[in-house]
């Protein structure tokens, strides 16, 4: 591979990790709401997750581990790139574990054990605009924040309801943040979305091709957004893993034949590897 | 009257260019009645309503409304957000072309519950029972509470926005040529519906019309707009049954005549 | 001095080819770009040059581009002018991508499927970072690892949700698929039609058409069923032997996108499929291909078409680029005998408006 050589700690130079950190603590400050910033361009492509890469990059520190899943897996060709792009230009510990990272950046999901105070979770997000599928036209849809006039989600949430009997929105599922801002978790599977609420860890989101950054501070309420008819239920395939046999975690389904064959694992791979060795650990005794 | 005024406007003026659009121009409106703004085009009747609704700022002159609780609010100066809560829950505006005022692409029932979820409505049975009642209302068959307003016909989508606009129960309607466009026993049917639900609900409208008859049917009162100046103004049947200004005078004599 | 007619517009062109000549082949103590170097280490500019070119050669679309001196729509148009002279002695039987021989398969739905997902030679996963050890010639790279090829069967993404019903099933047909080579383009035109000209289209602009859809200029909820990339073999039935012979094999790269299809008071929600296929290994060309193929399907789907990428003329108007560079280039041409009449007018009417006024 390339030398890096030449590159400063975590590859942005220090006034791009100022900027980048003036904009986070201005979206701690305001949780849920967008801030602009002056996404970079990285040397990974638009949409393999920049955005959140320039969080991590402008937060960690010599001391911190690092974590990164996509799709919840340690193993994935994107989290491994991502992972060994920061043991390059950075040289910090890495971890699968979620206990032992400091720093977790994530794509498309939360993992399944609960974050500590203290913990921060980087989330990497495609379009920062929760009602980017109703209005694309940002400067209609920055205005509808700034005026907490929402009802074109509430609109498109009824008509749902009265077209499908049920909300039909299974990821990227639209939060309230703090009773205010109605914001987009990224495309974790709604299955995900309560552990945001009231999480002790602080959660960052960042979009580098849309150039935004936002935040929720820790201990902050997230809601999902329903009707008292028709409440929010997290969705999950009803089925046990094939490996651990949790029935609680998000699970992948696998196709194993062109018959229609399938199992279900944990899309989380360290909960499941956790749970496997707890297995063997209580069959052993 | 011993009330104050919903609205009262006074000394509003604005200019296009070289071309006064409003000139000097007062007026107020009390609770439950109905005031006809009546003029040709160009006669500045709906640059008023819009200056009165908060859309277009004058060049000089204030409107102020009196809230529920019975504070003066400058309209001008509350802020776009404040309007635009105003516009949502005690105000309603109904477009002269329903698709002004419509959301095409949302079914009839999700266009009438969309106030009532904007001022917190959480419930999908009970906004969904309330769309269906306003729906009755207007006469629209409640069997089309899922469909989209552009499978409906204009008279049909005129009712719909008017329901739309009614359900938050507002004080004061915006009505800009709600006929207009609409064919001649489509017009006498809303015109009846409006002036039974004015009627039921102690509405206050400005109704900015170009049609006398419709003026004579629903207002209380009337201005007569000509030029950007109110030329003459009083209750309905007297300005138009003993029209003091030669203006008046021609506008009436041309409805006869019509 | 009297104006002087100027003459002499042959030899100016001539005197423009000379210096073209020279400016393509460049400092004559440089090497020589041969065919082989272009085919072989240029290999995705040639795919592309196919593609748009609509014409499976490699050999000609390297020599297209070394002749447009890569500039690869010019490249393109020189393919096509060929295209033009080759008589047509038949078509091939539809090619069967479910029997390709398969050097990239990736799905972004499943984590696994039947087949495994196969990387191939991608730039995935690379980090964009300069590499400046190829500024200089030296040794090839090792040769990658190798691993006996599995016989495992590779069934279609598509095919493994049609089995529970969640894909919507295409409409079968033996029709005659139109040809815009030969016959005008007419509206509405069918899917065929429209996969035709998406397929020789300009990536650019279908690239941002589907750019477009993602960020919310139509409705898509698109994920990728299916990417593959490998070689087809290309069969035809010579009429004199009744039966199919293989006349040689191709590279294509086939895109399934899976969108989510809201239902209708008669139709259940089911998944829709977006199709992409290109020449060579075009993975972003066939992505964004299948992006506004199922795009240009909201009408047949029941949805509003509000964005650009729904609009069938729009679309199928501007994504030829051969055709759009004639126009755009076009203007160079000389225009000022029109122009002269425009002088005319705007001093005619400045002329009035000025008296007017004055007055």
């Amino acid at each position: 591979m390339t030398s890096t050589a030449g590159y400063n700690f975590a590859y942005l130079d220090e006034n791009t990790k100022r900027m980048i950190r003036r904009a986070l603590l201005k979206a701690v400050a305001i949780p849920g709401h967008q801030v602009p910033f002056g996404s970079r361009e990285m040397p990974l492509p638009y949409g393999w997750g920049t955005g959140g890469i320039q969080v991590t990059a402008s937060i960690i520190g010599p001391n911190d581990t690092l974590k990164v899943i996509d799709q919840g897996a340690d193993d994935t060709t994107n989290a491994v790139s991502i992972r060994r792009f920061f043991a390059r230009v950075a040289g910090v510990a890495t971890t699968e574990r979620t206990r032992e990272a400091s720093i977790i950046q994530t794509r498309h999901r939360i993992p399944e054990t609960p974050l500590r105070e203290g913990q921060i979770l980087v989330y990497q997000v495609p379009m920062p605009e929760p009602l980017f599928r109703l209005e694309p036209r940002v400067t209609e849809t920055k205005r509808m924040h700034a005026l907490a006039d929402y009802g074109l989600m509430h609109v498109k949430l009824y008509e749902d309801i009265a077209r499908h009997g049920h909300i039909a929105i299974s990821y990227n599922y639209p939060v309230m943040v703090n009773g205010r801002y109605l914001m987009a978790p990224s495309p974790i599977p709604a299955f995900d979305n309560p552990k945001m609420d009231r999480m002790p860890a602080l959660q960052l989101f960042g979009a580098g091709r849309e150039k935004r950054i936002y935040a929720v501070p820790p201990y902050t309420p997230v809601r999902s957004l329903d009707f008292e008819d028709h409440p929010f239920v997290p969705i999950r395939a009803d089925a046990a893993c094939a490996l651990c046999g949790s029935r609680e975690s998000y699970l992948d389904e696998v196709v194993t034949d062109d018959r229609g064959g399938r199992i279900f694992v944990c899309s989380d791979t360290d909960y499941c590897r956790e749970r496997q060795a707890a297995r063997r650990r209580d069959a052993a005794e | 009257m011993t009330e104050a005024p919903l609205l009262e406007a006074s000394g509003l003026s604005l200019r296009f260019g070289a071309v006064p659009a409003l000139d000097d121009v007062s007026l107020a409106i009390w609770p439950g009645e109905v005031v006809a703004i009546v003029g040709e085009s160009g006669s500045g009747k709906t640059t008023l309503l819009r200056v009165l609704s908060g859309l277009l700022r004058p060049d000089a002159g204030q409107v102020t409304y009196r809230d529920p609780e019975g504070a003066a609010l400058p309209v001008h100066d509350m802020g776009e957000a404040a309007l635009r809560r105003l516009m949502r829950t005690d105000w309603g505006f109904v477009h002269q072309n329903p698709r002004d005022g419509l959301r095409m692409g949302v079914s009839a029932g999700g266009n009438v519950g969309e106030r009532l979820m904007a001022v917190g409505a959480r419930h999908y049975g009970s906004i969904r029972a309330e769309a269906l009642a306003w729906l009755e209302r207007v006469e629209i068959d409640p069997a089309r509470i899922d469909d989209l307003p552009r499978t409906f016909s204009g008279g049909m989508q005129q009712r719909l926005q008017i329901a739309r606009t009614l359900v938050t129960r507002p004080r004061l309607v915006f009505m800009d040529e709600p006929t207009g466009g609409l064919d001649v026993s489509v017009q006498a049917r809303l015109l009846d519906l409006i002036r039974a639900l004015v009627a039921d609900l102690g509405l206050a409208v400005l109704l900015v019309t170009h049609d006398i008859a419709a003026a004579r049917l629903l207002a209380h009162r009337l201005l007569v707009m000509r030029h950007g100046q109110v030329v003459e103004q009083g209750l309905t049947d007297r300005v138009l049954d003993d029209p003091q200004h030669e203006y008046t005078q021609l506008l009436v004599a041309s409805v006869l005549a019509a | 001095m009297a104006y002087v007619a100027v003459k002499g517009g042959e030899q100016a062109i001539e005197n423009a080819h000379a210096w073209l000549a020279e400016v393509r082949r460049g400092d004559p103590a440089v090497p020589e770009l041969s065919l082989a170097q272009i085919e072989q280490q240029m290999s995705l500019a040639v795919d592309r040059v196919m593609a748009e070119g609509s014409c499976y050669d490699r050999g000609l679309a390297a020599l297209a581009v070394k002749q447009a001196r890569g500039d690869l729509i010019e490249a393109a148009f020189l393919l096509r002018a060929y295209r033009t002279t080759l008589p047509r002695f038949g078509a091939s039987l539809p090619v069967d991508t479910g029997a390709m021989r398969v050097r990239r398969r990736i799905s972004a739905t499943y984590k696994d499927l039947p087949g495994g997902q196969v990387l191939g030679p991608t730039f995935d996963y690379t980090h964009r970072l300069l590499d400046f050890a190829l500024a200089a010639e030296g040794e090839p790279p090792p040769p990658a690892p190798e691993a006996p090829a599995e016989e495992t069967a590779m069934p279609r993404v598509t095919g493994i949700l049609a089995q529970e019903g969640l894909m919507a099933p295409e409409a079968q047909s033996d029709a005659e698929p139109g040809d815009l080579t030969r016959q005008p383009l007419a509206f509405p035109a069918d899917r065929s039609l429209r996969l035709q000209a998406l397929a020789r289209g300009d990536e650019g602009f279908l690239l941002a058409l589907g750019y477009s859809t993602q960020r919310g200029y139509g409705n898509a909820h698109p994920f990728v069923g299916e990417i593959r990339m490998g070689e087809v073999s290309v069969e035809l039935v010579p009429p004199e032997l009744g039966f199919p012979i293989e006349i040689g094999e191709i590279t294509v790269t086939e895109c399934q996108m899976v969108n989510q299809f809201a239902g209708s008071k008669t139709e259940p929600p089911q998944f829709t499929r977006g199709y992409g296929l290109v020449f060579g290994q075009g993975e972003r060309k066939a992505m964004a291909m299948a992006l506004v193929d199922r795009s240009l399907r909201s009408a047949e789907l029941g949805e509003e078409a509000t964005a650009p990428a729904q609009q069938q003329e729009f679309v199928l108007y501007h994504c030829d680029n051969v055709e759009a560079t004639g126009f755009v280039e076009h203007l160079k041409l000389p225009h000022y005998v029109d122009f002269q009449s425009e002088l005319e007018k705007v001093r005619q009417m400045r002329a009035t408006a000025m008296r007017e006024a004055a007055e």
